[in-house]
């Protein structure tokens, strides 16, 4: 066993480890380490081959891999100490992290300050509760891509995806590109839940037919997946009898929503937001555990890894003050509530500002897609801040810097929320041209 | 490097045939290698505890439901005892936590009298009425409306894989052959006595056959032109929850039981997760194993009943089992058609629990057709101590590591289970072979991701150990592939680049 003694931990080399170690060493951090499970940095970048990344970080298209490697690069060029092929069992209270490793057996680290950034797992069959047969050939569409894409192998030939999540798109396409007939996709919510760019280029692009409000109800086959029967929803969404029909097929695709991988934020105590499934944090993305920070994936779920990298480096530059002792304190936090028509806000709490900040940035989701709708902070029920947006789609996050001079008043309530706008004609006009 | 991995080919001949490898196979096989004679296990699947053994609710019921005079009576209450004893020494998770039968009417308070005096006839042990404040006392999460409970402290809840894994491993360390992939094709008789059992894998002479085959003994029974039975297999479905609402419930809660079966239960499971489960439908089909829309919802709605408050959000998988159903009791006894033939079948609850007293009685009932039984001086009891690396201190994790850099490598970060464990549990005597196998013996993937993280890296371990390539492993029975090779080269140049 062997101790070490560093300032800023990130448990997780993915994009939000690896931007929240840069952003913790610029900011006068000595001693920075990521602690990462596999045997290379990049987390879940590494098996996203296609392009899409890094238009707002980079301003230019990236693949999954190339994204990541700009990142290992940049952590190259410090002194950074990265441990590979290592597992972190425990962060407890106080900053003591244990974890093992082939190499280097059991390690206890001893940190200032530590950075969650685990990034998050995929919601299995068995949480949806999805009937039917126990067969080979139901993957998530995440364990499906990392066959693909990393070791070589077609999970199968005769597909369908369950869940329009954007994993799932990229599948669609994937598997089609690799020759196997990717036969429908079905969503159980009257509305998609991928990036619009995504239902277009992976499967309007291929011909590959989207049913929405359809759900599984039965996965067959002994042996190997053979089908399934599928029906139409209700509003409530159960399924409508008589709308049942059967597709053949020998491989389920699951790409039915992204849950944070937060046992260990749990077992260090971390407050968890029961919405986001992640910690809640204040602007810094401080958790409620001292020293402890939560970024990327693991605190709430993105659709960009661009906002991940940003989001990481607010908590690795915090978790650097933090340790250098020049993180204002929490002082009373005051909450941030998620009004009517919103699903998520995060940060979810305000700690007292930081000298020379002139605003917060805040990271939102819509319950239910919109068309033009208000997007409005309240202080008190009084409108102090809007925002007017196109469309609202819940699987599209909405970013936006809310001065500080509107945040502070004493003991208001702060509630942001979204209204629908009715439609003019001049809005149309302007999407046509856009399109 | 790998270590060689055996073939499981099929010997010539044998003492003694069992056929089937679920828990009643394996413990068979177990108390026929404490004697000096060959016994050989065939099973049709790549692995054991493939079909009602690994479907069922794992628990080691007290014994106060069976009739008296029955076999379930008196093998449930000896069984129960021997679980005591050989558990941990075979390696077999077991939590002796109790149970409850909960009353929610004066009927039901009179049903658990009943119990209760049957239980006494059984001779189950510390068999107590409780009043519906002691349940409530004991157990917050039950039903405000209950009347009473019947507590029955010898209850368990146990391991039903690692009951087999753990029978099997120990009977191949003490000279008994596990044939996998082997399936009965039929009988070699002579003057209506058995002289060789026909498989997949050939021929095996031999004097005994057990058919402990499951919902399939009455098939196998048909193949010796036996039809004293038949089995109607009846369907069970679970919701298993996530650990993380483990601490739900404190002991197996069952409602007050029906004339069909249980009753669906709400109970930990001894991993500590819970379970909710099972119904209970007479399917046609031995190979039906889908759960159904209407099945779950029922146990959902029967799970409330005893504890309104059961949150199915924390569902991480659901299965369904099938019951064997011969009728009222067990069926042990030679076959009225074959000579040489003798049958453990028609085993459903309480199966598990009774499974190394069954055991017991066949082997004895072999004796009195004439096997010779003499004692095996090398028999040993126990299998080697598995340390479960997440259970253990630091400085014990440290030393594993550094005897074998596998310990310190997480394959399932759900369960916490490394490398090293994984090549054991497929390198044990009895050891996996496929992604399930894997699963049943130390957990990687039977977590709240269900191997969605852990899968690919447990398919390439297992492609490495057994020699073979990624596409030919398989993820539960014979057929099962899980890979398929990338698309086909077009001339010199890829399909796809």
């Amino acid at each position: 066993m062997s101790e070490h003694v560093y300032d800023v931990v990130t448990i997780g080399g993915g994009p939000a480890g690896m931007a929240a170690a840069l952003a913790a060493r610029k900011a006068g951090a000595e001693r920075v380490l990521i602690i990462e499970r596999d045997h290379e940095l990049g987390g879940i970048l590494q098996q996203c081959i296609h392009n899409g990344f890094g238009l707002r970080r980079f301003k230019t298209e990236l693949t999954g891999p190339g994204y990541a490697q700009r990142y290992v690069d940049m952590v190259g060029e410090t002194d950074i100490d990265i441990w590979l092929d290592t597992t972190v069992l425990e962060t407890a209270a106080g900053g003591t992290v244990r974890c093992v490793s082939p190499d280097k057996g059991v390690s206890i680290v001893k940190a200032k300050s530590v950075v969650h950034s685990m990034g998050c797992r995929e919601r299995t069959r068995g949480a949806i509760r999805t009937p039917g047969s126990r067969p080979a050939g139901v993957f998530t569409a995440g364990a499906a891509q990392r066959m693909v894409n990393m070791e070589g192998y077609l999970p199968g030939r005769e597909v369908v995806i369950v869940g329009s999540g954007d994993i799932g798109l990229i599948m669609a396409r994937r598997m089609t590109l690799e020759g196997a007939k990717v036969k429908a996709v079905f969503e159980i919510m009257p509305h998609s839940n991928g990036l619009t760019r995504n239902i277009v280029q992976c499967l309007d692009d291929f011909g590959i037919p989207l049913y929405l409000s359809h759900s599984v109800v039965s996965v067959h086959g002994n042996d190997r997946v053979t089908g399934i029967t599928v029906a139409k929803v209700d509003e409530k969404l159960q399924p409508i009898a008589g709308t049942e029909f059967d597709l053949d097929c020998d491989t389920v695709l699951l790409s039915v929503g992204l849950i944070p991988e937060n046992e260990l934020g749990r077992g260090a105590g971390v407050a968890m937001d029961p919405i986001t499934s992640g910690a809640s944090v204040d602007q810094f993305r401080r958790t409620s555990v001292p020293g402890f920070f939560a970024a990327g994936n693991v605190l709430h779920v993105h659709d960009l890894v661009d906002f991940v990298s940003q989001e990481a480096e607010i908590a690795g530059r915090a978790a650097a003050l933090n340790a250098l002792g020049l993180l204002p304190d929490a002082g009373t936090q005051k909450p941030v509530h998620a009004g009517p028509g919103l699903r998520t806000v995060v940060p979810q709490l305000l700690s007292a500002p930081e000298a020379g900040k002139l605003t917060v940035r805040f990271y939102f989701r819509g319950s239910q897609p919109l068309g033009r709708a208000v997007i409005q902070l309240r202080a008190d029920g009084e409108v102090v801040w809007d925002r007017k947006l196109k469309v609202v789609k819940p699987s599209e996050m909405i970013v936006a810097d809310i001065p500080v001079s509107l945040l502070y008043g004493d003991g208001q309530r702060l509630e942001f929320s979204i209204e629908p706008l009715p439609e003019s004609a001049d809005d149309e006009a302007l999407e046509e041209e856009e399109a | 490097m790998a270590q060689s991995i055996s073939p499981r080919t099929l010997p010539a001949e044998a003492d003694v045939v069992v056929i089937g490898g679920g828990v009643v196979g394996a413990a068979i096989l177990r108390e026929l290698t404490k004697y000096r004679l060959s016994a050989v296990l065939i099973e049709k699947a790549p692995d054991v505890a493939t079909g009602t053994s690994k479907a069922n609710s794992g628990i080691l019921h007290a014994g106060f439901d069976a009739e008296p005079g029955t076999w379930k009576a008196r093998l449930n209450v000896r069984g129960s005892r021997l679980y005591k004893d050989i558990a941990e020494g075979l390696g077999i998770a077991r939590r002796e936590i109790g149970s409850l039968v909960v009353a929610k009417t004066d009927e039901q308070l009179q049903e658990l009298e009943r119990l209760l005096a049957r239980g006494a006839i059984n001779g189950v042990p510390g068999l107590e009425l409780w009043s519906a404040d002691e349940t409530i006392a004991f157990e917050p999460g039950v039903a405000r409306d209950v009347k009473g409970a019947l507590w029955a402290p010898s209850a368990a809840v146990a391991c039903p894989f690692l009951a087999t894994t753990g029978f099997a491993d120990n009977a191949v360390r003490n000279g008994g052959k596990v044939v996998t992939e082997c399936a009965i094709n039929g009988f070699v008789t002579e003057n209506g006595t058995l002289k060789a059992v026909e498989t997949t894998k050939g021929r095996i002479a031999t004097r005994f056959a057990i058919n402990a085959a499951g919902v399939h003994s009455a098939q196998v029974a048909r193949l010796a032109q036996d039809d004293s039975f038949s089995i109607r297999p009846r369907k069970g479905e679970y919701v298993l929850l996530d650990k993380s609402v483990g601490h739900l419930v404190r002991t197996v809660l069952f409602p007050t039981p029906d004339k069909v079966s249980k009753g669906i239960l709400v109970s930990p499971t001894v991993h500590g997760n819970v379970f909710i489960g099972p119904n209970s439908f007479a399917v046609d089909d031995p190979e039906d194993h889908e759960t159904t829309r209407d099945g779950l919802a029922a146990i959902i709605a029967g799970a409330r009943q005893i504890v309104p408050d059961v949150p199915v959000q924390a569902a991480i998988t659901e299965f369904s089992g099938l019951r064997a159903d011969g009728g009222k009791d067990f069926i042990l006894a030679p076959s009225p058609a074959l000579g040489g033939l003798f049958h453990a079948a028609g085993i459903q609850s309480p199966g598990l629990t009774a499974a190394p007293a069954i055991a017991e009685a066949v082997v004895e009932m072999l004796a009195d057709a004439g096997l010779r039984l003499q004692a095996n001086a090398k028999f040993i009891p126990e299998n080697p101590r598995r340390a479960h690396f997440s259970e253990l201190e630091p400085h014990e994790q440290a030393a594993l590591i550094a005897a074998d850099p596998l310990n310190g490598r997480v394959i399932c970060r759900c369960e916490t289970v490394t490398e090293a464990e994984i090549v054991a549990a497929i390198h044990a005597p009895c050891g996996a072979r496929t992604v399930d196998g894997v699963k049943r013996r130390v957990r990687a993937g039977s977590g709240r991701c269900q191997g969605g993280f852990c899968g690919p890296r447990v398919t390439a371990i297992l492609a490495r150990e057994l020699g073979i390539p990624i596409t030919e492993v398989r993820k539960d029975s014979s057929e099962s592939y899980l890979f398929y090779p990338r698309a086909e080269t077009i001339g010199e140049e890829s399909a796809y680049v």
